[in-house]
């Protein structure tokens, strides 16, 4: 007998959440309402990305947290012992073991398997709020297909900086259809978001919306023919493993302008790492 | 006959959580067959079928039993396992039948263009699954899978309302695989 439910929530929760998964897989990029439960955390913590994993985690999964790509923040720390606890689960840190991922606002940069699912945190998971706040209007304009205020947005954008200035959270076209917010990864991760073999689901706790992608579908990041989107990330290589392709940290390493820039995603480095030490 | 007292989950916590990992993975990745157990219904439902009932369905989604499942003994197994109100076609979030006593499928709850996820699910219970015969593409698909599909011409229809529609389970035995609206089926 344990102190908890497997998996903390109760099952009639469970159900609630599985049932909106299934449909949210089914319309990829809509958001599909559910009735989000307190968490022992704060809202803003994870609780939708945990509610999420708690409703698809089996006893044989391996779960890996990572937070703006490293495993060894609070957040991921905290969201890791919770699952260790309530569920027993075994853990990780290597992208490549794991069979579940909660992640906050990164993609790891080892391309995922078939067999894994990557569970996003999301704080706003209506791409349209900061442009309509009433969720009737996004509402509506989601069922009529009306985005031309997000593509005014964004010209807005090259009209102010000479560029689409937006640089995470960047808003993407689902399978020819719903726009999405694809939680607030750098638009460095968001063509891994395309045609991925993993199955990738989004919670959003505060807000109470779940929203999916089925593996191997069509994600598109919105631009212009004259302003094609670009993955940008820092134009420098990590000082720690060298690699030139990941996404990078700045850490300001002294009050003279030092600074160093080092990947974001800690597994990724470290493994690079220890290959390159062996 | 069977007593409505048996056959749901021995361990419902993990039980549960392993049969909606194969039902997750059957709807993210269309004709892709997963195998589900653990709980056994009244005939005729297969292992599946009420494995996928006990996952899904409690009292706050209406059940609508079509045909032969519309029986005294699988009505008290759904009450006592499930609690699941059993209402008319119209109505249901979940319906359980054989593919001949669903059409048309325009009887169920598609959605609104508000809020296409208020669709009806519907469980399809079949003779056998296997991995030949329809040409899905879509979503959650790599270049193309094969299923073997009751019909063609009614899953079209049903792909062309998207994003309305509803989506599908079949189940056979102890087998499940999923069709959801935004499979296109050739």
């Amino acid at each position: 007998m344990t102190d908890y439910n497997f998996a903390y929530l109760d099952e009639q929760t469970k159900r609630m959440i599985r049932r909106a998964l299934l449909k949210a897989l089914a319309i990829p990029g809509y958001q599909v309402p559910f009735a989000s439960r307190e968490m022992p955390m704060p809202y803003g913590w994870g609780t939708g990305g945990v509610q999420v994993t708690a409703s698809v985690l089996t006893p044989e999964d391996r779960l890996k947290v990572i937070d703006q790509g490293a495993d060894d923040t609070t957040n991921a720390v905290s969201i890791r012992k919770f699952f260790e606890k309530t569920a027993q689960v075994a853990t990780t840190t290597r992208t490549t073991e794991a069979t579940v991922i909660q992640t906050r606002h990164r993609i790891p940069e080892t391309p995922l398997g078939e067999d894994q699912i990557l569970v996003y945190q999301v704080p706003i998971p209506e791409p349209l709020r900061f442009l309509e706040p009433r969720e009737t209007e996004t509402r509506r304009m989601h069922a009529l297909e009306e985005y031309g205020l997000m593509h005014v947005k964004l010209y807005e954008d090259i009209a102010r900086h000479g560029a689409i200035a937006t640089a995470y959270a960047y808003p993407v076209k689902v399978a020819g259809r719903y726009v999405m917010d694809p939680s607030p990864i750098p638009k460095f991760d968001n063509p891994k978001l395309s045609d991925c073999p993993a199955i990738q689901l989004f919670g959003a706790g505060r807000e109470q919306r779940i929203y999916a992608l089925p593996p191997y579908t069509d994600v598109v990041s919105l631009d212009f023919e004259d302003h094609p989107f670009e993955a940008s990330k820092a134009p420098h290589a990590c000082a720690l493993c060298g690699s030139g392709d990941s996404y990078l940290d700045e850490i300001v390493t002294d009050d003279a302008g030092g600074r160093m820039f080092l990947c974001s995603d800690t597994d990724y480095c470290e493994s690079r790492h220890e290959r390159g030490a062996a | 006959m069977r007593d409505a007292l048996d056959g749901g989950f021995t361990d419902a916590a993990p039980d549960a959580a392993r049969a909606f990992r194969a039902i997750l993975t059957a709807m993210a990745r269309p004709g892709q067959i997963a195998r589900v157990t653990g709980a056994t219904g009244p005939v005729p439902m297969s292992l599946a079928a009420a494995a996928v009932l006990l996952t899904l369905c409690d009292p706050t989604t209406p059940l609508h039993l079509a045909g032969r499942y519309d029986t005294d003994a699988i009505r008290a197994w759904v009450a006592f396992h499930i609690g699941a109100p059993l209402v008319g076609a119209d109505s249901a979030d979940f319906v359980l039948g054989d593919w001949a006593d669903l059409l048309p499928l325009d009887r169920f709850r598609q959605g609104s263009p508000d809020y296409p996820d208020r669709s009806a699910t519907l469980i399809v219970e079949m003779r056998e699954l296997t991995a030949e015969g329809a040409t899905l593409t879509g979503p959650g698909i790599r270049d193309s899978a094969c299923l073997s599909l009751p019909d063609r011409a009614a899953f079209r229809d049903n792909a062309t309302r998207f994003p309305l529609g509803v989506d599908f389970l079949f189940t056979a035995g102890d087998r499940v695989a999923a069709l959801p609206r935004t499979t296109q089926v050739f």
